[in-house]
């Protein structure tokens, strides 16, 4: 054998040997991707499975129609409706400026378009359409879709709208809705039912809309699509339809409502009307009231500007977050107070000197009149709305005990009516003074107390709801602002039942000379004689004016030597008719001076309306006519 | 006649190779047809591109070993001359500069390394006498060293990384030491962050993505993540030619290309699988026996690193679409769409065919 044979053959032998080590390697690398498959394709099949559908199968939401909202007669308040708008993918466009731009030359946009879309953007995803342009009318849809083509990523599409056909009248009591927040997102998953709304844009954010959110959205349906990785649906593969909203029927009337907002004019201040027998809210006023149409499709820095920064402040809800002084309207139930803990019944009658001294001090807390009222009984004390009278009740009575039976007519607590937002007001105690200013109550604190001034504070929502309560003899219906609910598929209505939120053991002798008090508060003699006159039924009520600003002692208050917003606020309470009343009424006119005149006619004109179907429109009262109707605001209390 | 012009036209070819190429072709066009979303056109220009591959490949089996041998010291010239050229003038295309510009065509000299560097260090290794010394494994390895290097500057990672290996299949096969093999292996764990530092910050993100797709399932995970549910899903039988959800409904990336093996898996299954696989190591074990017969080390060293080479293009693209490598942009060898990488690959089969085929007439 040649030494190049046998190298040759060495050579070959340790070349195959080395290749059979390459073979192996190759065999073991292809074994492991055997193993993979088999891992992914077998032992973790149904994962991936799943993983695959969830690719394929999307849940588009359908959006469910939000249910109406309407007044007692049917007359629509809030409602949907469906709109064109131009809008953009900003995902899909490549320079979202240009673009704008380029539209703003085939169809109108606006600076307030703009500012909407930048707002709205913020708000959303990127690859979630936004509105440029709502409203389009058909002639800029038809222009642009003749140009679709040069706008990738925009469209146009049909958005609805929820709109409030009477604007600012009841804004409110309505409410209204705007876009889902972060806080709203996180308030739906706290309570379980973000899923419900997945692809609604918008959530009730105060009044009616807010309250009955759940009831007027409705159950959000789901199309099972099957998509492609861009997302475009391909085909519907099952489909589960939507349940649409219930309609909310209130118990107010539309038309009360303006007349009782016309009443106002110009003037500041809240009414809320409420029949005593049911808790219904038959006129929920706020005025300066803002239209709430504004606010559904994001509203503007301007108008916000202009709504916020308003020294009326028309956003507030004052029927339920203003709070004033009770004033003189407090008297009827000091007086009931008194009489229910067995002080002050007739023939008990003091002589009015003018003024009241707690004993042992020369300090004079005045009556409004100057001279005294004379000889005067709890009946007339209300009437005249007589405040030394008052001054020693209370004092007598001890602020405890007065602080205790006036809360059972729901003042210093919430009066659990159906919407969101409503404060308590203060009823303040001993205790109370005690942990919010670590101070002792001093005797002089009960005697203002006795007229409703102090600390005391209350909402125009209460003060009517303890009218309501005094009205039907010590039966406290809740109040509510709903009547009924309709569902919009089987036009089942399911009606709210009225229920009896507290019953106040009274001796109906008693709540008898109250409430003859009361009456002849609107007969000649009292203090709102004028709003009484010519009346076709019975009206008790009570005065009350509240200051706004104090006086030092012995210096006189000049309605027309201060400013316009530092007067006192007017209060009127009322229910009617007296004898067998079907509404109850608080009536207050910011730093309208005098509860009788100020305040007086708005109620009178609401219980026309209500009682007699009589529009104001009519009767042309001047001001000047009323006078006659006096009531002096209450003296200096802080020395 | 007949038989001696069809004697004459298929002697350099290998009937078993050939049977098994033609099978995996046939499977390319359909997968390719569902990939593609039905396209014939797609099919009918692949089949162009086959044919195209399949000419070079028989012209190439038509020239002796001989002859290929001589050749393989102007190609690595020219190849190399070619990368230095790509790297001064060539043209930039995704912020990679690997195309060259000649005026009437766009050629990718990296793609004639993969053929050229190989046949250059079997060439250097075969022509030394006797056993190659550490000194020829050093040079070899410098021939190596000077294209791979060029191509990463482009940079071109994973093509870059599989000339390398096929260089290094010539060297391990020309009986590179196992002391050597041993201590290099150990060296380039211990120099891993060095490499890692050197990579291009997409690079790393790949490589990242491999041990977590999830970090970035829209991004750089997204390919990863869609292929694996697309074999996942596939199940034991597959869902069926032209129904992967994955694939008709275009969750896929690159389907045609890169990730058609998702494509094949998500509708052909595991039994799929184990066929493809059982195919690709038919032709590797065939590759081997040619290079365990073939008769003079320049031929044994190069039919065995083309063999390995096949290997390599089909584990890496198999591991990167099921997820166990890293996603490099390497394609499925005889499935993917494409027509360059085709004819390189029918080139190495051509060289196959003429070192089985050549050998008896010499051997006499």
């Amino acid at each position: 054998m040649g030494a190049e044979l046998k190298n040759y053959l060495h050579e070959q032998y340790y070349f195959r040997l080395r290749l059979t080590v390459a073979g192996l390697v190759v065999l073991s690398l292809f074994a492991l991707l055997a193993f993979r498959f088999y891992y992914l394709q077998i032992d973790q099949y149904t994962h991936y499975q799943t993983l695959a559908e969830n690719n394929r199968i999307s849940l588009v939401p359908t959006v469910p129609n939000r249910g109406l909202i309407l007044d007692k007669n049917g007359v629509v308040l809030a409602h949907n409706f469906f709109v064109y708008t131009l809008e953009i993918t900003p995902a899909k466009v490549t320079n979202l400026e240009n673009t704008i731009t380029e539209l703003s030359q085939l169809i109108q946009i606006s600076s307030l378009d703009r500012k909407r879309f930048k707002k709205f953007r913020e708000q959303s995803h990127s690859f979630e359409s936004a509105p440029i342009r709502t409203h389009l009318n058909e002639i800029e849809a038809a222009k642009f879709a003749v140009n679709h083509y040069r706008f990738p990523g925009v469209e146009i599409k049909s958005r609805l709208f929820r709109h409030y056909p009477l604007g600012k009248l009841g804004a409110h009591m309505v409410g209204y809705i705007g876009r889902i927040n972060d806080k709203d997102i996180e308030h739906l998953k706290q309570e379980g039912v973000f899923s419900n709304y997945k692809g609604s844009d918008h959530i009730g954010k105060s009044g009616i809309e807010q309250f009955y959110e759940q009831q007027l959205h409705g159950i959000t349906g789901f199309q099972q699509v099957e998509i492609d990785a861009d997302g475009h649906a391909v085909r519907v593969l099952s489909s589960n339809a939507p349940i649409p909203g219930d309609n909310i029927i209130l118990s107010a009337d539309s038309k009360l409502q303006e007349i009782a907002e016309k009443a106002f004019g110009d003037r500041r201040g809240a009414m809320v009307a409420i029949n005593p027998k049911t808790g219904e809210v038959l006129a929920y006023v706020s005025q300066p009231t803002f239209d709430p149409n504004l606010f559904v499709g994001g509203i503007d820095s301007e108008n916000w500007k202009l709504l916020n920064e308003s020294l009326d402040k028309p956003l507030i809800n004052r029927p339920l977050r203003g709070i004033y002084p009770p004033g003189s309207t407090f008297k009827p139930f000091v007086a009931l107070a008194g009489l229910e803990a067995g002080k002050r019944a007739p023939p008990f009658a003091i002589q009015d000197p003018g003024f009241f001294s707690l004993p042992g001090s020369s300090h004079r807390y005045r009556d409004w009149k100057p001279s005294g009222h004379g000889y005067v009984d709890i009946q007339k004390a209300i009437t005249i709305s007589c405040d030394t009278f008052f001054y020693g009740l209370a004092v007598e009575l001890g602020i405890e005990k007065l602080a205790s039976f006036v809360r059972h007519f729901g003042f210093g607590r919430k009066s659990d009516i159906d919407i969101k937002g409503e404060i308590e007001g203060l009823l303040p105690t001993p205790e109370w003074k005690q942990r919010r200013f670590k101070q002792p109550w001093y005797p002089g604190e009960t005697v203002i107390v006795g007229i409703g001034q102090g600390y005391t504070l209350v909402t125009p929502l209460q003060l009517a709801q303890a009218t309501a309560i005094l009205a039907n003899n010590g039966l406290a219906m809740k109040p509510r602002l709903v009547n009924r609910m309709e569902n919009t598929l089987t036009g089942k209505q399911i009606s709210m039942p009225a229920s009896v939120q507290d019953q106040i053991t009274l001796d109906p002798k008693n709540i008898d000379i109250v409430k003859r008090g009361m009456i002849d508060v609107t007969l000649p003699g009292g203090t709102a004689a004028s709003v009484g006159a010519n009346a076709d039924y019975s009206i008790a009520a009570k005065t009350g004016t509240a200051q706004v600003i104090g006086i030092k002692q012995n210096e006189k208050y000049n309605e027309h030597a201060i400013n316009e917003r530092h007067r006192d606020h007017a209060l009127f309470i009322a229910y009617a008719p007296a004898e067998d009343p079907t509404i109850a009424l608080s009536v207050i006119v910011e730093n309208g001076g005098h509860g009788g005149s100020a305040a007086g006619p708005i109620a009178r004109k609401v219980m026309d309306y209500y009682l007699l179907g009589k529009s104001p429109a009519q009767e042309a009262v001047s001001s000047s006519t009323q006078a006659n109707v006096i009531e002096s605001p209450e003296e200096e209390f802080h020395d | 006649m007949i038989n001696r012009l069809f004697h004459l036209l298929f002697k350099h070819i290998d009937s078993f190779l050939m049977a098994c190429l033609f099978f995996a072709l046939l499977l390319s066009l359909f997968v390719l047809y569902s990939a593609s979303g039905q396209s014939f056109s797609r099919v009918y220009a692949q089949g162009i591109n086959m044919s195209v591959a399949l000419a070079v490949m028989w012209a190439v089996a038509n020239i002796s070993p001989q002859n290929l041998e001589r050749a393989a010291r102007p190609l690595y010239l020219l190849g190399l001359a070619l990368l230095i050229a790509v790297a001064l003038f060539g043209t930039i295309s995704h912020g990679a500069r690997r195309w060259l510009n000649l005026g009437f065509m766009q050629i990718q000299p990296s793609e004639l390394m993969r053929i050229a560097a190989p046949m250059m260090l079997a060439w250097y290794l075969a022509s030394r006498e006797g056993k190659p010394k550490a000194s020829h494994f050093l040079i070899a390895g410098t021939m190596l060293a000077l294209p791979v290097a060029l191509i990463m500057k482009q940079p071109d990672l994973g093509t870059s990384l599989l000339i390398a290996s096929s260089g290094f299949y010539v060297l391990f096969l020309a009986g590179l030491s196992w002391r050597f093999l041993l201590g290099a292996s150990v060296t380039l764990l211990a120099m891993a962050p060095v490499f890692w530092s050197l990579l291009h910050d997409y690079q790393r993100r790949r490589i990242e993505m491999l041990f977590d797709p999830s970090q970035d399932p829209l991004g750089a995970g997204y390919h990863t993540i869609q292929s694996t549910i697309a074999i996942g899903s596939g199940g034991a039988s597959g869902k069926g030619w032209l129904n992967g959800t994955q694939t008709q409904l275009d969750f896929l990336p690159e389907r045609t290309t890169d990730f058609i093996f998702a494509v094949f898996s998500e509708e052909f299954g595991f039994l799929g699988n184990m066929l493809l696989l059982s195919l690709f190591s038919m032709i590797i074990i065939r590759g081997l026996v040619i290079a365990s017969q073939a008769q003079n080390t320049f031929c044994r060293l190069l039919a065995g690193s083309i063999t390995l080479n096949f290997f390599s293009y089909a584990f890496v693209n198999m591991g990167m679409v099921s997820g166990i490598l890293p996603v490099v942009g390497v394609p499925l060898p005889l499935i993917s769409y494409g027509g360059t990488s085709m004819v390189t690959l029918c080139l190495g089969f051509g060289i196959l065919m003429s070192i089985h085929t050549h050998k008896k007439l010499v051997a006499t």
